[in-house]
């Protein structure tokens, strides 16, 4: 049947159709659809994982047991899954196994980015990259067969590109996959040095078989053009943007698997053609193999490793740019992302704002805290940086840090790596005041469960971990739960708990005002003759307040009434509308 | 057929992925080749965003670039101003009257440019502007702007009978919303 599917999607179809009975992810943009359509298959087991690191050994055990597995996560989450990766090279694979992971080009949602092809050559394993949805669904099947006939895992890498553009699919069935057989077999699964070392050569046995799969795959192709002044080598979206300005033009190389790379094919593309030329997103992977090779293409010089790719970039070196449209004079306010109305955070970060405290950031939706005007953030890194970086801005410093400095994480960051961070705040005892931001909900990627949500990735209850009693449970005495719509409660505790001699946690709790469950008050109204214009009320960076007129206006489709503003409002002109 | 592309803008949460996931579904049953591309993360957090759709004989990029598209949809006034540049000649922008402040408006740190459909007007681009919202509002529910925007869209093309269209939309709202959704279909088709 022909359908259209997200990239994301179309590699989750892959999955039912290859038999995978087994996936466990950690959510993160461009990568979290793929996990989320594989849990509608009942045919698969599909989890979030608290973290990329237990989803990949989830998925190697998985594995080991005889299943074919996946574990899928966007190109930061990979560093996060760096150990396991490397040594998964090594023992290879029982049921065939894919990691996915998902590039962010152009950092749509991402605090940085990382080409993750160098990790495929890194760990000196496998990378498949498709370049739409029908080669998303192709691509995961044939990952499989790679997988257990070379005994590997397979890396799949996507893109922002091609995971969120839905195209034409034609779907197929899901074939019975018998479950191999486990056999115990240490010196393949036990990696201590001696079997290390004996593994070691497999794997460079492995690359050199791959490369030689590689020359003749179907998936390397050399599409024929008429003009030979010049061939391009592309993969992913980069190929679909030259096919977009040249069409059939010039010959083109595609690649589908991005390592290990053909040498000859590639070779024998360059001498068909005067010039070769690499296109390619981020850093210059297959420009730097062409050199390896001894070859001399035009890559970075043209096109750069900053920034994701365009047509109109490609045309403008290989082709001719079409006029642009009429562009107004006017100077056109940018439109950054911001906190929601409604939102829990917003309280919160008022008061640390207001008190002029120094906050370690994390990674989630209250990153956008370091939006003016709230402004309230100092430092965003890594996922659990904050809890971990506090430790080190406090320890041995200035002992008065300890009492306007704290660290704020999301429920979900600390299950994912801040609780590590709180373990050695609470071992090596540093006085730091960690604020756990429970909106009871990985916000972000659009709404996952966690390991604190009680709630798993099918919809089913499960174990809630209460946070209250695991941060007792490391030896954090001073534990606080604080509702952050109540700015009264909020700035007393916070104050306390930093003028505290010991470590402490706060957890701000209120659940994501975009949660369907969630219940909104009406819109709140303003009473024009008390509004003095004092714009307390524009100090939280509410979306749904403006004072364009002189007076503030509240924008119903927006205010969820949660209050906040009209606790700062000193002349009582914001409150609830009267009942009729 | 040459490729043709579609952008729908606005800011996050509007419900453009409503809007695109229609258009996707039309185009399917006349056995185009489509590419839709959509934004999600941190850009859907009240943030300015952009959906593509494209379809033709065959469809390689996902997305639109400057000087490229056949019709922009717009949720919102300054979004659509944002973009003018995309359109290619004989282009047309189909535009929601409503305004949204931006943060650095909100924050005085910049201001709502003034009387943008006379501007971009004056500036040579083929607007076509109407209360979606108010109409929207009409129809039982503020959220319906994304489907009153297509049934204003879907005069424009003449490919498409309205009965194809609304076999499109029941395909991709919920039935409980269907009748809601029907109304704002019709109001914006003729409003």
């Amino acid at each position: 049947m022909k359908t259209l599917m997200l990239g994301n999607e179309a590699v989750a179809r892959g999955l039912y159709e290859a038999g995978c009975s087994f996936v466990s992810s950690y959510p993160g943009t461009p990568s979290t659809e793929i996990t989320e359509a594989a849990a509608k298959y009942p045919e698969i087991y599909a989890e979030w994982a608290p973290n990329e690191k237990v989803a990949t050994e989830a998925a190697f055990g998985a594995s080991l047991s005889g299943r074919r597995s996946f574990c899928g996560m966007k190109h930061v989450g990979l560093n996060v899954a760096a150990d396991p990766l490397f040594t998964l090279s090594y023992t290879g694979i029982n049921g065939g196994m894919i990691i996915g992971v998902a590039d962010d080009a152009g950092m749509h949602s991402s605090q940085n980015e990382q080409d993750s092809r160098h990790y495929a050559k890194a760990s000196k394993i496998p990378m498949l990259e498709p370049a739409d949805s029908a080669e998303a669904l192709a691509f995961t099947k044939l990952a499989y067969e790679l997988s257990e006939r070379f005994d590997t895992p397979v890396l799949l890498k996507m893109c922002t590109r091609v995971s969120h553009s839905q195209s034409v699919v034609e779907t197929g069935e899901r074939p019975e996959t018998p479950v191999k057989p486990y056999v115990k077999d240490g010196g393949k699964y036990i990696m201590m040095p001696g079997n290390a070392k004996r593994r070691h050569p497999v794997v460079e046995q492995r690359t050199a078989d791959l490369t030689a799969w590689a020359e003749t795959a179907e998936i390397n192709r050399v599409e024929p053009g008429a003009d030979k002044s010049m061939g391009i080598i592309a993969s992913s979206t980069s190929y679909q943007y030259v096919k977009e300005v040249c069409g059939d033009k010039y010959p083109v190389l595609k690649l589908g698997m991005i390592w290990p790379m053909p040498e000859k094919k590639i070779r024998d593309f360059a001498a068909s053609v005067d010039k070769l030329v690499v296109v390619e997103e981020l850093d210059g992977f297959i420009e730097e193999h062409c050199r390896n090779l001894g070859l001399d293409p035009a890559g970075k010089e043209l096109f750069s490793c900053i920034d994701e790719l365009s047509q109109n970039q490609v045309a403008e070196k290989l082709g001719a740019v079409p006029d642009a449209g009429a562009k107004l004079e006017e100077a056109i306010p940018a439109r950054p992302p911001v906190m929601c109305a409604g939102c829990p955070h917003r309280g919160l970060f008022y008061t640390l704002a207001k008190n002029k405290i120094t906050v370690l950031g994390d990674i989630g939706c209250y990153t956008l805290g370091a939006v003016p005007p709230l402004a309230a953030i100092d430092s965003t890194l890594c996922m659990g940086a904050s809890v971990s970086g506090l430790h080190g801005f406090l320890k041995g410093g200035d002992p008065e840090a300890a009492h306007k400095t704290v660290a704020v994480i999301g429920d979900s960051t600390f299950m994912h790596s801040g609780i590590t961070g709180l373990v050695n705040i609470a071992y090596n005892e540093s006085n730091a005041t960690v604020i756990i931001l429970d909106n009871s909900i990985t916000g972000m990627t659009g709404h996952q469960q966690n390991p604190t949500t009680g709630m798993n990735l099918k919809g089913d209850p499960c174990t809630k971990i209460d946070l209250e009693t695991l941060c007792r449970a490391v030896g954090i005495n001073r534990v606080r739960v604080v509702d952050p719509y109540d700015l009264e409660a909020c700035d007393k505790v916070i104050k306390e708990e930093l003028a505290a001699d010991e470590a402490s946690v706060i957890i701000a709790r209120r659940p994501c005002a975009l949660l369907k469950y969630v219940k909104h008050n009406k819109p709140l109204v303003v009473d024009a003759t008390k509004c003095m214009s004092c714009k307390m009320c524009m100090k939280i960076g509410c979306p749904a307040i403006s004072m364009t007129s002189g007076k503030a206006e509240i924008d119903n489709t927006l205010c969820t009434g949660c209050g906040v503003c009209e606790q700062l409002c000193k002349f009582d002109a914001l409150h609830a509308p009267k009942e009729d | 057929m040459e490729t043709k592309n579609i952008m729908i803008v606005g800011v996050g949460g509007q419900g453009s992925l409503l809007a695109s996931k229609l258009l996707g579904r039309l185009l399917l049953t006349k056995g185009h080749d489509i590419k839709v591309s959509e934004v999600h993360g941190m850009s859907q957090r009240g943030g300015s965003v952009v959906t593509y759709v494209r379809f033709g004989d065959k469809v390689y990029s996902p997305v639109i670039d400057k000087g490229e598209a056949d019709f922009i949809v717009s949720f919102e006034l300054l979004e659509a101003a944002r973009w003018t540049e995309y359109l290619k000649p004989g282009g047309k922008i189909v535009v929601n009257t409503q305004k949204i402040n931006p943060m650095p408006v909100i924050t005085g740190a910049a201001a709502y440019p003034q009387e943008l459909v006379d501007k971009m007007q004056a500036a040579g681009v083929d607007v076509d502007a109407f209360d979606a919202l108010g109409l929207a509002e009409q129809a039982g529910s503020s959220k319906a702007v994304n489907i009153v925007l297509m049934g204003h869209l879907s005069n424009y093309f003449t490919d498409f009978t309205e009965e194809e269209w609304l076999t499109a939309l029941e395909q991709s709202v919920p039935a409980k919303f269907l009748e809601l959704n029907r109304r704002a279909f019709s109001l914006g088709r003729n409003g």
